[in-house]
């Protein structure tokens, strides 16, 4: 375990800020859905790091709770993205703009 | 040596897949290349000694949440999006929005004090299932318990949603 901990912060903030780029430039519902899954993961991933480093169980812990949220998270946002679509017939979100009006 | 090669190898593989699910225009071709960067990441769970998490990241993650997506895509019966060709004010924005987000996390973990004392004690084994469910099922009872609530009620959710005829 001779890798810096400091590497798996960086690799985890580049996989965050690509998560970011999707959720903002994909019109895509379902990959702006996928995009914040990476966001996720590449928290979980810091959470990993340091709760390795500081030899302390709790960060792994957290990260099962995270998941347990994630999947719930897709659950229902995939639910809503079938009903968006059998209404509107369409997930790109420039066309849902249900609110403007 | 070893393990420095391959975490950057890793590393690497990780940001072009996920730099793969940013442009790729058919939606199939995204999850794809998330399922790769996901198992990936376990991988890494693998290197940082977390047996539990990485097993439980391929189960839930590159198994059943990624199966979900392909699962709803295939269902919805989406094409390519004719995107990411033109580049309008949005794109830009969105662009320099997630290098400044980049940059900040970069700043924050370049200068924060994050010196831990690594190699010095061997804190033992804190990535086997018998160490995380001895914290689980003690500790961490209750969230565990609200967990499992929270879980049901979003598979009761998701099936209302589903069904629900709207006008």
């Amino acid at each position: 375990m001779e890798i810096p901990l400091s590497w798996y912060l960086s690799l985890s903030g580049v996989l965050f800020s690509i998560g970011v780029m999707g959720v903002l430039f994909r019109s895509n519902l379902i990959i702006i859905l996928m995009s914040v899954e990476l966001m996720l993961n590449a928290v979980n991933l810091t959470l990993v790091a340091f709760s390795q480093y500081m030899g302390d169980v709790s960060g792994q812990i957290l990260v099962f709770f995270v998941m347990s949220v994630a999947a719930a998270e897709a659950a229902i946002g995939l639910a809503i993205v079938i009903a968006i679509y059998r209404n509107k017939l369409t997930v790109d979100i420039n066309n849902i703009n249900l609110f403007k009006h | 040596m070893f393990a420095e090669t391959l975490f950057l190898g890793a590393s690497l593989i990780a940001i072009i897949a996920a730099v793969g699910m940013l442009v790729s225009r058919s939606p199939v071709r995204s999850a794809l290349w998330l399922i790769l960067t996901l198992v990936v990441i376990a991988g890494l769970y693998l290197t940082l000694q977390a047996d539990f998490i990485a097993v439980v990241q391929v189960l839930v993650y590159a198994g059943a949440i990624m199966v979900l997506f392909l699962f709803v895509i295939m269902l919805l019966n989406l094409g390519d999006m004719p995107d990411l060709e033109q580049v309008d004010f949005k794109k830009g924005l969105g662009f320099v929005l997630g290098v400044a987000v980049l940059t900040l996390l970069t700043f924050i973990g370049t200068t924060a004090a994050v010196d831990f004392p690594a190699h010095t004690a061997d804190p033992g084994p804190t990535g086997t299932a018998s160490v995380i469910a001895q914290s689980l099922f003690t500790q961490y009872a209750l969230p565990f318990e609200m967990i499992g609530i929270l879980l049901l009620l979003a598979t009761v959710g998701a099936v209302m949603l589903a069904k629900r005829k709207f006008e």
